[in-house]
């Protein structure tokens, strides 16, 4: 009888995914990868294409062609229990399908710490990595003034690729301070290949100013972004620009997790251990989900999961030690810019904080929790169901963010009504 | 050299071409189609994530709301600007 059940199924097709499908379907099990995007690659190789040179061509070629691996893309888990087997609830264009799996394997990577300030609502004012990914689809920025706002090492790689579209970026305005900054620098400069990566990245950005300890103050204009105010020491800054491209670090995107049961660390990340095996029986997490650390450290993670996943133990000897190198990266990294509150925005009580809700800074004064806010205020209760004001609020008002539950994502009806299919392996 | 295709949508009663692996949230940033929305209390709204979190992109695709962001652009589709929502109504 033909079984619906797969050996291992991988959510998220960044390239902690990939590689953790490809290691799996090489130790001989059957795999699904599951993708939310269009294409897979995640969003640091997104609109990369299969047998492009480098690693990203290598790997989405490799997975693209090997027999033991179905891809679906455009697919979101909306919902997820674990058990015997583990059942996953996708939603895609073809519908929605239960799918049974012996092994999970989350690779669902990180979306952007956005903080509220007067004028971020503005059309115009949107994620620093939000503007690369929009770029990548085909946003024309040729041309167009553009002020990099935020924090973290993201902020340089979007000046670059916006620059390298066509972008007029006026400032990159980081609000860690130099001192980490510089630190983080040296650290890189050290691994092997960053050296490299970094010197590019530094020619690709020969002339644009880079401010640290920088505060993002408002954004005005009409309908439509016009100007930008930044604080640099007691001064303030303000630029005419199309685009403010602002963000504030990455935060791992542990809802499939959640709902798994996976607990989670201090700094809100998968616990795993050295297998990247979760708590969870037979359920694994690699690359940022399980904590922010860059795309060599995604790779290596979802090798180890996948050869974890399939029982090749004898290939990861070297795993340790390369896992080593990675964490100290990491911890310098979370260092160099940890997010320090007065450099960060300062909402006015009439900031949005809920943009989906329009819930005020204002009107969520004398809350102590979320849940009383919500309950009374309608904060997260809307299309993106807190998935931006929720960590808001954690950073603001120092609330836990407990909203996650199925399903993860808005439906439409029609899919809601009809019988799920089952989608077995071929 | 791979070859350039094109698709030929509507984009509220317009028809533009675009470039095959182009979102329909790039086609309507590029044909100037801003605010994609206006928020319940009438404010002008645009995309913010970019990557299928935030919402904000949403619009009206061959009759159903969906993330543009997450949307690649097909030949004959239809988008149209989700209507000015308003509590009171």
């Amino acid at each position: 009888m033909k079984s619906d059940l797969w050996d291992a199924v991988v959510v998220g097709a960044g390239p902690a995914g990939l590689m953790a499908a490809l290691t799996a379907a090489q130790g001989g099990l059957r795999v699904l990868l599951l993708d939310a995007q269009p294409t897979a690659g995640g969003q640091i190789w997104r609109g990369a294409a299969a047998g492009q040179k480098g690693a990203a061509g290598d790997l989405l070629r490799d997975v693209a062609s090997h027999p033991g691996i179905t891809v679906l893309s455009g697919a979101e888990v909306i919902a997820a229990e674990a058990g015997k087997p583990h059942v996953l609830t996708v939603t895609s264009p073809a519908g929605l399908t239960h799918v049974h799996a012996a092994r999970v394997i989350l690779c669902t990577g990180a979306t952007e710490r956005f903080l509220p300030f007067d004028g971020w609502t503005l059309p115009g004012v949107v994620g620093a990595g939000g503007l690369q990914a929009m770029s990548k689809g085909g946003l024309d920025v040729r041309g167009k003034r553009v002020v990099v706002a935020g924090s973290g090492p993201l902020l340089l790689a979007v000046a670059a690729g916006l620059r390298q579209k066509g972008a007029r970026v006026l400032a990159v305005a980081e609000q860690a301070g130099l001192p980490g900054v510089a630190a983080f620098g040296v650290t890189a400069a050290r691994l092997p290949g960053k050296a490299t990566e970094a010197l590019e990245l530094a020619a690709g950005l020969r002339g644009v100013p880079y401010w640290a300890d920088c505060a993002v103050v408002r954004a005005s204009g009409q309908d439509q972004l016009q100007t930008v105010t930044l604080r640099r020491g007691r001064r303030e800054v303000t630029l005419a620009c199309d685009y403010l491209a602002v963000g504030f670090g990455l935060m791992p995107e542990t809802r499939v997790a959640a709902l798994l049961g996976c607990s989670l660390d201090a700094q809100g990340a998968v616990d795993v251990n050295v297998w990247q095996a979760t708590g969870v029986s037979g359920i694994y997490a690699a690359g940022e989900v399980c904590g922010i650390g860059g795309v060599d450290g995604a790779l290596l993670e979802g090798f180890v999961a996948g050869c974890a996943a399939s029982g090749q133990i004898n290939r990861l000897h070297d795993a340790p030690r390369r896992a080593e190198i990675q964490r100290r990266f990491q911890t310098v990294l979370e260092r160099s810019f940890a997010l320090r509150p007065d450099r960060l925005p300062i909402p006015s009580p009439h900031t949005i904080v809920c943009r989906c809700e329009d819930v005020r800074h204002g009107d969520l004064q004398g809350f102590t929790n979320w849940t009383a806010a919500k309950l009374q205020t309608r904060c997260g209760m809307g299309a993106c169901q807190g998935r931006v004001c929720g960590p808001v609020t954690e950073t603001l008002y120092g609330w836990r963010f407990g909203g996650v539950r199925a399903p993860l994502a808005p439906l439409p009806l029609s899919q809601l009504l009809a019988e799920p299919t089952v989608l077995g392996p071929p | 050299m791979p070859e350039r295709t094109l698709a030929v949508l509507t984009l509220e009663g317009v028809r533009v071409t675009v470039p095959a692996g182009t979102t329909v949230l790039a086609a309507l940033q590029n044909a100037g189609l801003s605010p994609l929305r206006r928020s319940l209390s009438g404010e002008a709204r645009g995309a913010l994530c970019g990557m299928g979190s935030c919402s904000e992109c949403r619009a009206v695709v061959d009759g159903l709301t969906v993330r543009t962001c997450l949307t690649p652009v097909h030949d004959g589709q239809s988008v149209q600007r989700l209507g000015i929502v308003n509590r009171e109504v």
